[in-house]
């Protein structure tokens, strides 16, 4: 019957207040950030000459069902190309990850891109770690509520901001922004920028690691295209632990010939590599799944080896076979396979999309009934004619038979097929034929469809001609 | 203690210290106790969020039965004109919903309807918007009102529902002779000859009526039945005309073409069971009849039947 507070069945989550740091993957992984942020925020702004008039650069539009980016211009039906992306964006992810561990984490993922913009403003309006711990800890004041407040306000702006960009590919961007401006924008758009808003502020702002930590998968399966060769973010162990381990630079240990006859390592633990860690983790323990190689502990730790006089690269880029001594392999049978399925897709993706057809014809014969006998006698068969028409021109198409002799082609009133730009028509083509030039049951012959405007397009299509059994054993008789 | 040992005693590693069990503090018996395993704290939350969204939906949307009324919601939102111009505001409820989309559905299509209203079904055929518009809305009209009888295709059923993919009209096959005979209906009557010729002179009359359409018939029976076709005796050429090509006014069959709606004669196999399919018709004559649609359906949609009727197949 005892009354001694129990721990909480979950991990509860230790702040962390990274510290800033200057260096050479600072200085990379902020121009990342800032032409990232430049694309997605500018992008939806730039107008684009296209056939039907100018328009914005890249748009998605849903309700016309068509997406254009650039001089590409894909439509509900082309979106499996979607998913062939999607494989080319897996297989780079993984031939990457194969020979250079987490450079997608630690550079280009959108949570560490916008998680690094959040941290950015914390600081400047909280102060550097010290600050933060200070003002975390201490009691709610005027201060504190106005610094965390602003944080927090800023936070969201920037969350806003992300959301109203994201919403603006979606539509025509100047009138949209009016429109959310003045509310009076579509719901799915309020909605969207809402969700978003929320998403950025949530995951950006409080989850932060903890997203890469528990809720990413690829985080945990990377794993499994690791081996000893994967260049990953890694601590100098030989090097840093010497024989009796890392120890502070005190009077005597200052001189680096010194540390080594002491036995002692170059690592001065002054616990920088630590305090400047996102994700909170103490790199010198070792390849951990935390660890997003962000590489902000490279610059801590070599601004501090400078600082002392120490040679660079305690903690460097490296495999664990390097770390052992070995060579690093980047040319093994993992990558050459990942690049092989990589190149392939990457293939059939391009080459695909650019030869993709702009104007899809089909015909299919009305089967309802699937014939009828005219007054003179004659067989008469129908067809519907399909033409989809993906470019911004229309265009005017002729038809005619081959391989059917002595049918009669009626088009009814039009003499040639229209199709308005970027749509789709339908149009129902008779088939005559006289009895005795009947030579098959079922005729087989091609719809030639021509476009007038390029003689060089046209599309074949192969259909049948269809008598019934009883019909046309008459018509052999009375030949 | 209540816990249980898993670790097997045998085993070398080193044991993991696993954190004692929370218990709810009570005992019976001296040591049984109840473990306490509190849900996650989001499942929690997210029970009391339920909780809060659920007030506020009911205060939102019609929620709670009240006798024979029931509480509303606030959002007194949907507001719309119905077809009589009578304006409507009502409270949240799916079924004004359906009415307000359903009415902003007819306004879209009334711009069409007006279009085709004013058009001539010549128009409407020559105009490639106008045709695309009156084809996808005739053909639901189509299913609906005339696919029972005439078939989903027009092809009718032989000796019931003439054929309308087909170019022999019995009615006439032009724009304005369709459209009439949907809206008026019509009704095709032949007299019964069972009592008027006997079974020979019906013979002879069947011979004759295969030869109009290049059968090859017996020459005496043909001119026999020829006699009594274009005379007084069998008056058949009163409808069916001396050539034999019908008439229209009449809804008369044109007797030479190859198009049979009553006697399935091309699917006899031989002479004697195509006279026979004849023969049967001229006893027992004919009565058919076609609605009239104008009660029911509107002047513009019998206008698009009739257009789509046309571009079945044989339309003149």
């Amino acid at each position: 019957m005892s009354e001694t507070p129990t721990p909480h069945p979950e991990q509860q989550r230790t702040a962390i207040y990274p510290r800033s740091v200057k260096g050479f993957y600072r200085r990379i992984k902020t121009a990342i950030v800032i032409l990232a942020y430049g694309v997605y925020f500018l992008l939806p702004w730039l107008r684009w000459e296209r056939e039907s008039g100018p328009s914005q650069a890249v748009i998605f539009d849903i309700t016309a069902r068509r997406f254009d980016i650039f001089d590409f211009t894909l439509f509900a039906q082309d979106i499996f190309w979607l998913a062939l992306l999607f494989a080319f964006a897996a297989l780079l992810l993984f031939f990457v990850t194969g020979i250079a561990g987490r450079v997608f984490c630690g550079y280009f993922c959108f949570q560490t891109l916008w998680t690094d913009v959040f941290m950015y403003i914390e600081h400047r309006v909280q102060g550097e770690r010290p600050a933060r711990i200070k003002l975390a800890e201490s009691k709610w004041n005027a201060q504190k509520i106005f610094k965390i407040g602003l944080t927090h306000f800023l936070w969201l702006l920037v969350a806003f901001l992300t959301g109203i960009a994201f919403t603006l590919y979606w539509g025509n961007a100047p009138d949209l922004i009016v429109e959310i401006l003045t509310f009076q924008a579509p719901f799915a758009a309020g909605i969207t920028i809402l969700f978003l808003t929320l998403t950025t502020y949530v995951m950006a702002g409080i989850a932060r690691e903890q997203v890469c930590t528990y809720m990413c998968p690829y985080a945990r399966f990377q794993s499994a295209m690791f081996d000893s060769d994967t260049i990953v973010v890694a601590y100098d162990s030989i090097r840093g632990e010497g024989k009796k381990g890392r120890h502070k630079p005190s009077k005597e240990l200052i001189k680096r010939d010194k540390r080594e006859q002491q036995g002692y390592g170059d690592c001065v633990d002054c616990g920088y590599c630590v305090q400047v860690c996102p994700t909170g983790i103490d790199i010198r323990n070792g390849l951990q799944y935390q660890c997003t190689t962000c590489a902000l502990c490279i610059d801590a730790c070599s601004k501090i080896m400078t600082s002392v006089g120490y040679p660079k690269g305690l903690i460097r880029y490296s495999s664990e076979n390097e770390m052992q001594g070995k060579r690093t392999r980047i040319l093994k049978p993992k990558t050459i396979i990942y690049g092989l399925v990589l190149v392939a897709v990457a293939v059939i993706f391009f080459w695909g999309l650019i030869a993709r057809s702009v104007v899809d014809v089909s015909v299919r014969q009305v089967r309802q009934p699937l014939f009828v006998v005219l007054s003179n006698g004659d067989i008469q068969n129908r067809y519907a004619i399909k033409i989809n028409n993906k470019t911004d021109r229309q265009m005017w198409l002729t038809v005619s038979l081959r391989g059917l002799e002595g049918a009669i082609l009626d088009l009814g009133r039009f003499d040639k097929i229209h199709v308005s730009a970027a749509s789709s028509s339908t149009f129902y083509v008779k088939i005559k034929m006289p009895p005795r030039k009947i030579l098959k049951e079922n005729k087989s012959f091609e719809f030639v469809l021509t476009n007038i405007n390029e003689k060089s397009s046209n599309w074949t299509h192969t259909d049948n001609f269809f008598t019934p059994k009883k019909l046309f054993k008459q018509s052999v008789l009375n030949k | 203690m209540a816990s249980t040992n898993n670790t097997k005693p045998d085993s070398n590693k080193p044991q993991t210290k696993k954190p004692a069990v929370q218990t709810t503090g009570h005992a019976w018996d001296g040591d049984i106790q109840e473990f306490n395993n509190p849900l996650p704290n989001w499942w929690v939350w997210g029970f009391y969020a339920s909780i809060v969204f659920a007030i506020v939906y009911w205060i939102l949307f019609p929620a709670w039965p009240i006798g024979n009324d029931y509480t509303k919601g606030v959002m007194n939102d949907i507001e719309y004109t119905t077809a009589d111009g009578k304006q409507v505001k009502t409270h949240w409820n799916t079924r004004a919903l359906f009415e307000k989309n359903m009415r902003e559905a007819e306004i879209k299509q009334q711009k069409y309807l007006d279009q085709l209203a004013s058009a001539s079904i010549e128009d409407i055929a020559n105009d490639e918007v106008k045709s695309n518009f009156a084809y996808s809305m005739a053909k639901v009209l189509y299913a609906d009102n005339c696919a029972a009888c005439h078939q989903p295709g027009g092809a009718g059923v032989v000796g019931a529902y003439p054929n309308l993919a087909d170019d022999a009209w019995l009615w006439g096959g032009s724009f304005e002779q369709i459209k009439t005979s949907i809206a008026a209906g019509r009704n095709g009557i032949m007299p019964a000859f069972s009592a008027k010729l006997n079974a020979t002179q019906i013979d002879d009359v069947a011979e004759y009526v295969l030869s109009l359409s290049k059968h090859k018939t017996d020459v005496a029976k043909t001119a026999r039945g020829k006699e009594i076709f274009n005379s007084t005796s069998g008056g058949c050429y009163f409808c069916h005309t001396k050539a034999g090509s019908g008439m229209e006014s009449m809804g008369a069959a044109n007797l030479t073409d190859s198009v049979w709606t009553l006697a399935d004669v091309p699917a006899a196999d031989n002479l004697q069971a195509k006279k026979e399919a004849v023969k049967a018709i001229i006893k027992k004559g004919v009565n058919r009849k076609m609605p009239p649609w104008d009660e029911r359906l509107t002047e513009t949609q019998i206008k698009i039947l009739a257009f789509y009727v046309h571009q079945l197949g044989g339309g003149k």
